[in-house]
């Protein structure tokens, strides 16, 4: 089933000239992991907006073509109703704290308590995010005295308490390390798995090349490609959309190898390493 | 030559909960990475290096001064510090009345000030946003923005706190040749960094920072031969070295390029 179908999207923001997104067409099947990639302004962040209904119902703007979230269009919704079926994690988890809660756990109960979910739901749900996103050590910690990273991670599970069926994250590792990131992409592999639905805005190619099912790839708000991870970073002319490939499709493509069944270069260390292994068979 | 001494300091916030514990170390000259993973104690240890925490024990030389002995903004013309969160560190209403608050305030002239900010905010690609609010821009250009103002004071010693967060390829590539022309000009530049790959590329030494304490300490090549205690300290090697690794070759590589350049003379 079809939980994303985005149908010429044009948008532009109150006050400016150029189209943040320009024509964007593209269909998302239900628990289907998708890759956004561009170069900074290329309209990544303004994607995840509309998917959720922040753009156009908070942000305004001039708005053209169709989203349908699980069937449901955007555009005549609210942001209500959509923030049922579609959880956002922004890019700065700072703006995703309430700032009405003093510690951790009641920050991640928040979105739950407007939805009126019952207290034992509510507690099993919030143990449950904690347990996941491995935070349980700094429930009872004031949102604000975390550092950027924990942060990070609390403003993830407050958006998987509320169990969307389709979860859109913006850049959300950009202050992790790099144990705490490969933990979140585990996350969302996990969430996929159960059926979720999950759009994620990413600079770190190589995650996304173990992690996605098909990448977007956008420039100056044009879709240039959506497709497989292999299919897309092994284009020649990625640079020309200010985006490079993870290194290993990089070594590759100057070594010339090749997987020949498909006519694309590795994009991961596992697939690197079944190449040379088959050649070292041949 | 600029240095920081570090004689065996502590810290804590809170009593009994020691963040930072017998660190001992001396920068000069190489630009130096700070890994570790979060929680590592980082950010608290950078934030004592800038004087805007003075350590429980032991004592910290900035270029020979004693941050116990000087208030912070006696300091600030030896050492900036570029706030990981841009939001923390902007409050000005235009780009370039921020990057030139700083500058004023350690003794620049109007003038001075308004040439060293735009000529920061040109490093940074962003001096066509000079007349916006620094709210209006993405969080990826407000970081750019915290940078600009940091480089606008011309301080000798610059640290810089996730620099990488949220930006591009082509954003990486321009903080990687700022930091690389700094060096150059002699300006002792550290930065905190969970981008394992950029650390490889662009830092002579690194340092490898677990539960408060410093566990490797050198140049950045021999710190990425250490794959276990690297994993043991929650990181992981560069995805260079890692390819190195699978392709069976014994030497650690830092870059895709080092590795192709090998492999073609080898073929």
């Amino acid at each position: 089933m079809k939980k994303i179908i985005v149908e010429n999207l044009k948008y532009k923001y109150p006050d400016t000239d150029q189209l943040a997104l320009n024509d964007v067409s593209f269909e998302v099947e239900e628990g289907e992991v998708i890759g956004i990639v561009g170069q900074n302004s290329a309209g990544k962040s303004s994607l995840c907006l509309a998917l959720t209904g922040l753009i156009p119902h908070f942000f305004n703007g001039a708005y053209g073509g169709k989203v349908l979230i699980d069937g449901i269009e955007v555009k005549t919704s609210t942001i209500t109703d959509l923030s049922q079926k579609a959880g956002l994690v922004f890019d700065n988890p700072f703006t995703q704290m309430t700032a009405s809660k003093y510690t951790v756990y009641d920050e991640i109960a928040f979105g739950l308590e407007n939805i009126g979910v019952s207290r034992e739901e509510m507690i099993e749900r919030v143990d449950w995010s904690l347990k996941m996103m491995g935070i349980e050590n700094i429930k009872d910690k004031n949102p604000f005295d975390l550092s950027g990273g924990q942060m990070q991670r609390v403003a993830i599970a407050s958006v998987i308490a509320m169990r969307p069926e389709i979860l859109v994250l913006d850049e959300p590792t950009s202050q992790l390390d790099p144990q705490a990131s490969e933990e979140v992409f585990r996350v969302i592999q996990q969430l996929s798995q159960e059926g979720i639905t999950i759009v994620i805005a990413e600079h770190k190619m190589e995650k996304l090349a173990c992690f996605t099912d098909r990448i977007l790839l956008l420039y100056e708000g044009k879709q240039i490609d959506f497709d497989t991870p292999q299919k897309v970073f092994s284009r020649d002319d990625l640079h020309d959309y200010g985006v490079v490939p993870p290194i290993f499709t990089t070594y590759c493509k100057a070594m010339g190898m090749k997987n020949k069944n498909n006519n694309t270069y590795p994009v991961t260390l596992t697939e690197v390493s079944s190449l040379l292994g088959g050649e070292n068979n041949e | 030559m600029n240095e920081i001494k570090v004689e065996n300091i502590s810290f804590s916030y809170t009593d009994g909960q020691p963040v930072l514990s017998n660190i001992d170390v001396h920068f000069r000259q190489e630009s130096t990475a700070i890994i570790g993973q979060n929680g590592a104690g980082k950010t608290t240890f950078v934030k004592l290096l800038k004087g805007l925490l003075k350590p429980a024990t032991g004592n910290i030389y900035v270029n020979g001064m004693n941050t116990q002995e000087y208030t912070v903004a006696q300091l600030a013309s030896q050492i900036g510090l570029v706030f990981q969160n841009p939001n923390d560190q902007i409050f000005k209403h235009t780009v370039i009345e921020e990057v030139m608050f700083g500058p004023k305030n350690i003794g620049q002239s109007t003038e001075e000030a308004r040439q060293n900010g735009l000529l920061a905010l040109e490093k940074m690609g962003i001096v066509h946003e000079a007349d916006k609010n620094p709210y209006d821009l993405s969080l990826s250009d407000r970081k750019l923005v915290s940078i600009a103002s940091i480089l606008a004071m011309k301080p000798p010693i610059i640290i810089f706190d996730e620099p990488t967060m949220g930006q591009d390829y082509l954003g990486k590539e321009r903080l990687k040749k700022i930091m690389k022309d700094l060096r150059a000009e002699g300006v002792l530049v550290l930065s905190i960094i969970h981008d394992m790959d950029f650390v490889a590329e662009t830092f002579e030494r690194t340092i490898v920072m677990n539960q408060g304490k410093i566990v490797l300490d050198g140049p950045t090549r021999e710190v990425f031969s250490h794959e276990q205690l690297i994993r043991d300290v929650y990181l992981e090697l560069p995805h260079a070295t890692q390819l190195g690794k699978q392709l069976g070759l014994k030497q650690t590589f830092l870059t895709v390029d080092e590795l192709i350049n090998f492999n073609r003379k080898k073929q």
